[in-house]
């Protein structure tokens, strides 16, 4: 077995009096595509902005143990500016920067001081060609970002997050406000970034987490109900909750 | 009465009531136009004031003007927009946003008069500046803190939280979201909120008069008094050194006033629009 | 540049460190003021006693005679008078423009009171003097330049701020608010007056009492029309001198204690401005507890 990038041991997380998640152990492998499915509310997004040091929020508590790429991210000492770095996280709603497509490619680096020409057009492409946007663009890298269609700008967000060749990429619901082609596009991008990157993808369709993910875990109000192998899960979950909500009996 | 009847008054009332203050405006912008603006020449613009104002023109009284408030803009821009920044980004709304916006609002509600013999007292007395673009300058700089700390507040807040979202999950510190994208694109706000402020600059008289002086001579140094355009009107007018000097004086006032609110709010029509 | 964790924190730490240092400027400035005004006034008041400077009429300096209370009332009388001018003008316009308005009209016309704010205080005083300073003298008698004419002036000078607050309340009341009051039968006009300015009363409120903020501190203008002459008004017609015009009229060639008596005016002055200022925030300060 080799050793999880990410590995939570027991974390419970509340904020304002208000418990978001309770007592999540679980890891997630090298080079898989972790899918976390669940009705909304579960706690789901809090998770992803735990890994890379993200979440907000008053009268935060914190238990337990989270390491990230051997780190221990809920300790104070934890660095969050090159964790970031090597875990990237793209939101539910496509949010790109009012600027050129190039300058939303390049933010990443240019904010690490990098000012290089070269090195900043490397990374602007090995960004769009790993979201499968290369071929579409190229030719316009200079226009405003914002005329991209919806699925282009949630795979232009996908191409920035991978211009900084993160280790492990947090996509939150990435496809929740796409037309299925703009979705099938960038599930094909997914199955391929597995093959160096490992990816945790935050879903609530159900279908999605059973096409594309390898293992998964079902978050339901905080807690984690099941986690294991996609092909598993979907055809004998070990718990009833997991039946139900597969089927679409709730949530 | 019946509803009906109300109504009909009522509603002409209110009418009436917003005619008659755009009638107000409108007539005081025509007054000074039509009176003053035949005697705006090229040389009144371009001439110094001779005989106390009798004679010549204003250019004198221009320099002033402009030189008070690009030093008081060189103060009060880089406090109102850092006290916006911290109030909107550094912080979380609690006891210290209360107080200084409390202070905020307080300080907006000062009289000129007020900060007239401050400026007066400190800058011109105690610290020895004398009447000078200097004490002037700073004097209206808090003058205009306010109006600038308020508009450029909204400005900011006006900017997406997905930007900041943005640059966190790159590994920008907050520093950088504040220069690469929260001033970048609260600028035309901000922008609106300082000419807005140049129009208040323009127009003040109270403070003015008593911290930066009444010299006729162009200031070259900020140590150096002068006379605002404001304030040479005011004793042009009040002094019944020559009236018509005193109304080409308030149609050079008047007009720059309006290009400036006209200018203001078209930047903000257009900053509005981007946004959405 | 391998930055530590500790690093990266110290620098967002000084950098939070100096905007909160700039972030209290307005409020340093605030202290400045009172501050300074306060040293400057303050003894002088001690020396001629707070009763005599607060309730004598007799003002004449070079007697050493320090009594402002004529100027107290005159400038009560001009703010009052230019609230009864500028209020009910103000909400009128205010009422108009959000509840009946167009969107054409209001695009034209708020923006044209907003300009009221922009013109210069010395050119409303100018306007009174040459145009309705000869109107009251030759129709309703006196010398014209009075009371009434500052109250008039003033009441035009509060219109933008009393018009913006209001307005910022009006626009608050929620909508549904007003159709509840529609469905049940109401005309615009009872649904304006007896649901949606009930709703709105605090903000108007709030922005009177800042209007009369405005019309205390006024100084310009109010020197131009007033007359200046310096005894309790009998009548709306008599000419009058408030805080504000004495202290810049006499603040050029004072000196010793003549100067530092008109400093203790300014005293006087910032308290009435702040009290207006709290009262104002608190009636704000109420509507957003609502
Ligand atoms: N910063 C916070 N402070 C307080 N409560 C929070 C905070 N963030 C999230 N919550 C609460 O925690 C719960 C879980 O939120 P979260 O966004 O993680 O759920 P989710 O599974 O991502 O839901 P969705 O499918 O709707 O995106 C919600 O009830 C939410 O209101
Ligand atoms: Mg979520």
């Amino acid at each position: 077995m080799p050793e999880p990038l990410i590995k939570a041991r027991n974390v419970s997380l509340e904020a304002d009096g208000k418990p978001i998640l309770k007592d999540i152990s679980l890891d997630i492998f090298r080079n898989e595509i972790f899918g976390i499915m669940g009705p909304a509310g579960g706690g789901k997004t809090s998770f992803l902005r735990l890994v890379n040091h993200t979440f907000r929020g008053s009268n935060v508590k914190i238990e337990g143990r989270l390491h990230v790429l051997g780190e221990d991210v809920l300790s104070d000492e934890v660095n969050p500016t090159p964790l970031r770095r090597k875990v990237s996280m793209v939101f539910a709603t496509p949010v790109v920067l009012p600027m050129s497509i190039f300058e939303n490619l390049v933010y990443g680096l240019r904010i690490q001081g990098i000012r290089d020409k070269s090195r900043l057009r490397e990374a602007a492409e090995r960004g769009l060609k790993a979201a499968i946007l290369w071929d579409e663009v190229r030719d316009r890298l200079d226009k405003p970002a914002q005329k991209l269609s919806g699925g282009q700008q949630q795979r232009l967000c996908i191409a920035r997050a991978m211009a900084l060749s993160p280790d492990v990429l947090l996509l939150d619901e990435p496809t929740s406000g796409l037309d299925p082609i703009s979705t099938f596009r960038i599930e094909e991008a997914l199955k391929e970034l597995k093959k160096r990157h490992t990816i945790v993808l935050v879903s609530n369709n159900t279908k999605q987490i059973a096409r594309v993910s390898d293992r998964c875990a079902f978050f339901l109000m905080g807690e984690l109900i099941e986690t294991g192998k996609t092909s598993q899960m979907f055809t004998v979950p070990r718990e009833k909750k997991t039946d139900d909500y597969i089927a679409g009996r709730f949530g | 009465m019946t509803p009906k009847r109300a109504e009909h008054i009522a509603l002409g009332l209110m009418v009436s009531g917003a005619f008659l203050a755009l009638a107000i405006l409108l007539f005081i912008i025509a007054v000074i136009m039509i009176k003053g603006l035949p005697h705006v020449t090229l040389r009144f613009l371009l001439d110094n004031p001779m005989d106390m104002g009798r004679a010549g023109g204003i250019f004198s009284t221009i320099v002033s003007t402009i030189y008070l408030l690009v030093v008081s803009l060189i103060i009060a821009i880089p406090l109102g927009v850092g006290t916006a920044i911290y109030l909107t980004e550094y912080t979380v709304e609690g006891k210290v946003t209360k107080i200084i916006r409390f202070g905020t609002e307080c300080l907006a509600g000062v009289p000129s008069i007020i900060l007239g013999l401050f400026g007066f007292i400190l800058f011109v007395v105690k610290m020895g500046f004398s009447w000078c673009v200097l004490s002037g300058g700073i004097s209206l700089a808090i003058m205009i803190l306010p109006v600038i700390i308020r508009t450029s507040e909204e400005a900011i807040k006006a900017v997406p939280q997905s930007y900041r979202d943005v640059n966190e999950v790159l590994g920008g510190s907050k520093w950088q979201g504040v220069i690469r994208l929260v001033l970048p694109n609260a600028a035309p706000g901000i922008l609106t909120g300082i000419i807005l402020s140049v129009g208040r600059g323009i127009g003040e008289t109270a403070v003015v008069i008593f911290t930066l002086g009444t010299s006729l001579r162009t200031p070259f140094s900020i140590f150096d008094s002068g006379r605002s355009m404001a304030v040479h009107f005011y004793i042009l007018a009040q002094e019944g050194i020559s009236m018509k000097n005193a109304y080409a004086t308030a149609a050079v006032l008047v007009f720059s006033i309006l290009i400036i609110n006209i200018f203001s709010y078209y930047m903000m029509h257009r900053f509005v629009k981007g946004r959405t | 540049m391998p930055a530590t964790a500790a690093d990266i924190r110290k620098k967002e730490k000084i950098i939070q460190r100096v905007f909160l240092i700039i972030a209290f400027s307005s409020l340093f400035s605030l202290f400045l003021i009172a501050l300074f005004i306060f040293i400057e006034g303050f003894p002088m008041i001690m020396k001629v006693g707070l009763k005599d400077f607060l309730l004598s009429t007799r003002w004449s300096p070079t007697r050493g005679h320090y009594g402002i209370f004529a100027m107290i009332v005159s400038s009560f009388w001009v703010t009052i008078g230019a609230l009864l001018f500028g209020g009910p003008l103000g909400l009128m316009c205010s009422i108009f423009l959000v509840e009946f308005a167009s969107a054409r009209w209001r695009a034209i016309i708020k923006p044209a009171l907003e300009l009221l704010a922009g013109i210069p205080s010395v050119v409303y005083g100018f306007l009174g003097v040459v145009y309705l300073v000869p109107l009251v003298r030759d129709y309703l008698g006196g010398p014209g330049l009075s009371l009434l004419t500052s109250c008039i002036i003033l009441g035009i000078m509060i219109l933008p701020t009393v018009i913006s607050i209001s307005v910022d309340a009006l626009v608050a009341v929620p909508n549904s608010y007003r159709e509840a009051a529609f469905s049940l039968g109401g005309t615009r006009w009872q649904t304006t007056y007896m649901v949606t300015v009930h709703a709105a009363k605090s903000g108007i409120i709030t922005a009177l009492v800042l209007g009369m903020g405005r019309a205390v501190g006024e100084t310009m203008a109010v020197i131009m029309i007033s007359g200046n002459a310096l005894k309790i008004p009998t009548s709306i017609l008599d000419p009058i001198r408030t805080m504000t015009s004495n202290i810049a009229l006499e603040m050029g060639y004072a000196s010793g204690m003549h100067r530092q008596a008109l400093f203790a005016t300014g005293i006087v002055l910032f308290f009435f401005v702040m009290a207006l200022n709290t009262i104002a925030t608190l009636f704000a300060r109420r509507k957003a507890i609502k």
